[in-house]
């Protein structure tokens, strides 16, 4: 277990990157705490997997270094690092039984027969294959053989750090949960540092404790599931958290009054003139749709998605989504949306600006 | 779902047969036809029955061009398979180098068998050939037409050098299917190069390999082409192998009946040894899946 510091941090994949746009991981500083369970979440290509295949020691970072507990590793093997990694689809040794998987990674470091044993045992428990552990690995499904991997993944005990490379691709859904919830047990068991790459959102937040969003090769935020929700620094985090996601309005900031279209909408704070591309970005949980309140918006549809409704509206030429509780009725004269101002975001050139309590 | 029965489908398969027909089982026959009979010319024939086959059975002469194929075939294995594998690990797996290795392994496969046989008959040669002259000028006695081992290294070597490409391409297709997480997990659990490679590559390349053991396997067994050209079967009788001793049987000696059994003996034996290993590694891959 160990604290990872990435200092000054940048990769790319060109050999001599000449502008910022060669680089799939864009420079960055971060402290990933000791014991804390992290998920980086992003779209494909967003330098997620890049990110954890340098702290892994698979890829070597162009710029940069990587410290586990103070100690600069950037140019460590793999193996020297003492890290845990599972892929996103599963590889397991095939002419090996279950059992000779999962012990493998410790039969590799010399470790103790009877400990080996035991703690096979042990993490055949764990992953629901103790009925299966001599069976050969091969011929097994897709889900029982990145189970395998899992269990290889965590057979260790000593690891400065366990790293999941979208493990639960290739799983059953029901299984997801499942896992997810080992995993989760397993972290507060044990207490090691997990990085968990993912795109799902839901599996980021039901399983960090800190989700680091990645957009473009740049870290956009780290925060509390809480954090991304409320104050997304990003216009992409807004987006892309959240089902669905905020909506983002194009308009004029004034102090504590925003301006779409000619009509105001009322802000929780104050805000100094901006320059660049200026919108404010309201979550649909936080609009209400009203017969008397607020600007009009006019109604494409409602979907009921059971536990509430969507309703997909045009606001002044850019589409809007609203929720709305099951028990509201929606009826064609409700046609004005209010926003609730504390939970108004400013963003000037897609970043948030804080403003000033008014 | 229920099946339509419909016998008519017979008259899809019939161009094959007919095909098949003129180009395996007709000529074919005429080898039974041979076989079985014996003639003196004037295109007369008298039953034989089984007396060539009995004839053939008790002579030292086919057994032993059948023991020098069998070794033949067991070094040629024996080499050129981990020699393959060998290569293929070793070879550049992307870039430029790949495909230029690629090329240069090809080479010796689009070479024509005789030539084959011929360059190797020129470079062994002590008076003009490369080889010979310079081990020759290095004190070492090497006459492939005179010696026994030096014409047996000869022809084994020359094997090597034409079909160990075919394995190591074989063998280099099976790893680049190999992902790359393999690898990286690899790594990650702290395995020896010897354990990525007994655990890893040799299990993904096991279906390739058992391809390429047959094909070397089917291919020098029925060799005949090189070893004819570089030693005609010498020194003495050192190299005759199956299909030289054939020939000679068929076109030297003009003993159609003998040579005709003979050659259905020797196609039953690399039928029979092919279904075996066919046989195994079918059951290799349902015992795995």
């Amino acid at each position: 277990m160990a604290k990872i510091t990435l200092d000054n941090l940048a990769h790319s994949y060109l050999p001599n990157p000449t502008s910022e746009d060669d680089f799939a991981l864009k420079q960055l500083d971060h402290d990933w705490v000791d014991g804390e369970a992290y998920a980086l979440l992003g779209s494909s290509g967003c330098g997620k997997s890049t990110l954890l295949n340098i702290i892994s020691g698979l890829l070597t970072p162009s710029q940069g270094r990587i410290l586990f507990d103070g100690q600069d590793v950037t140019h460590a093997p793999t193996a020297e690092r003492n890290i845990a990694q599972v892929f996103q689809f599963p590889v397991v040794y095939d002419t090996m039984t279950v059992r000779e998987n999962l012990a493998f990674p410790l039969k590799n470091r010399g470790a103790d027969p009877k400990y080996v044993a035991e703690r096979v045992q042990q993490i055949g428990n764990m992953i629901g294959m103790e009925a299966e552990l001599d069976r050969k690995a091969r011929g097994l499904t897709a889900d029982a053989k990145q189970k395998i991997s899992l269990g290889r993944g965590m057979v260790r005990e000593d690891v400065n750090a366990l790293l999941f490379d979208e493990p639960l691709t290739v799983i059953d859904p029901h299984m997801k949960w499942e896992l997810r919830t080992q995993l989760k047990k397993l972290h507060h068991e044990f207490g090691h540092t997990m990085i968990y790459v993912t795109h799902d959102q839901t599996e980021a937040l039901t399983f960090a404790d800190k989700v680091v969003v990645m957009y473009d090769g740049r870290v956009v935020q780290i925060g509390t599931p809480e954090e991304l929700f409320e104050t997304p620094e990003h216009t992409f985090v807004g987006y892309f958290i959240g089902s669905p996601g905020m909506n983002v309005i194009p308009a004029k900031v004034d102090g504590d009054r925003a301006y779409v279209n000619g009509s105001y909408v009322q802000l929780g704070r104050g805000y100094a003139p901006m320059d660049g591309k200026v919108e404010i970005g309201v979550r649909p949980e936080f609009a209400t749709l009203s017969e008397t309140e607020g600007l009009p918006v006019k109604i494409r549809r409602v979907e009921d998605v059971g536990r509430h409704k969507i309703i997909r509206a045009e606001f002044f030429g850019s589409d809007i989504n609203i929720i709305a509780n099951e028990g509201t009725p929606i009826s064609a004269d409700m046609n004005r949306v209010s926003f609730d101002p504390a939970h108004v975001n400013v963003y000037a050139n897609d970043w948030r600006v804080k403003g000033e309590v008014a | 779902m229920e099946k339509t029965v419909n016998q008519k489908a017979w008259f899809l398969v019939l161009p094959v047969l007919i095909l098949v027909a003129f180009s395996a089982v007709i000529p074919l026959m005429t080898v039974v036809n041979y076989a079985f009979q014996d003639t003196f010319g004037n295109n007369q024939f008298f039953w034989a029955g089984l007396d060539w086959f009995d004839e053939l059975l008790h002579s030292d002469r086919m057994w032993d061009a059948l023991g020098r194929q069998i070794v033949f075939s067991a070094i040629i294995l024996a080499i050129e398979i981990p020699l393959g594998i060998f290569v293929a690990l070793n070879m550049p797996k992307k870039g430029f180098w790949a495909s230029f290795c690629l090329v240069l392994m090809s080479l010796p496969l689009l070479i024509p068998w005789n030539v084959v046989g011929t360059i190797w008959q020129i470079f062994g040669r002590v008076d003009i050939g490369l080889l010979g002259y310079t081990l020759d000028k290095l004190g070492i006695s090497y006459n492939y037409t005179q010696d026994f081992y030096a014409a047996w290294i000869t022809v084994i070597v020359m094997d090597v050098w034409h079909w160990t490409s075919l394995v190591a391409l074989l063998a280099y297709a099976g790893l680049q299917s190999i992902p790359d997480a393999y690898y990286q997990a690899a790594k990650i659990d702290q395995a020896s190069r010897w354990k990525v490679f007994r655990y890893i590559e040799l299990p993904k390349m096991m279906g390739v390999l058992m391809i390429a053991i047959l094909l070397r396997f089917m291919d020098s067994f029925m060799i005949y082409t090189e070893p004819f050209v570089v030693t005609g079967g010498g020194p003495g009788n050192a190299t005759t192998f199956l299909s030289i001793d054939l020939v000679k049987m068929a076109l030297g000696q003009f003993d159609l009946g003998p040579a005709a059994a003979f050659s259905l003996m020797y196609f039953l034996v690399i039928l029979l040894i092919s279904w075996v290993f066919y046989t195994v590694m079918t059951n290799l891959d349902k015992r795995e899946s």
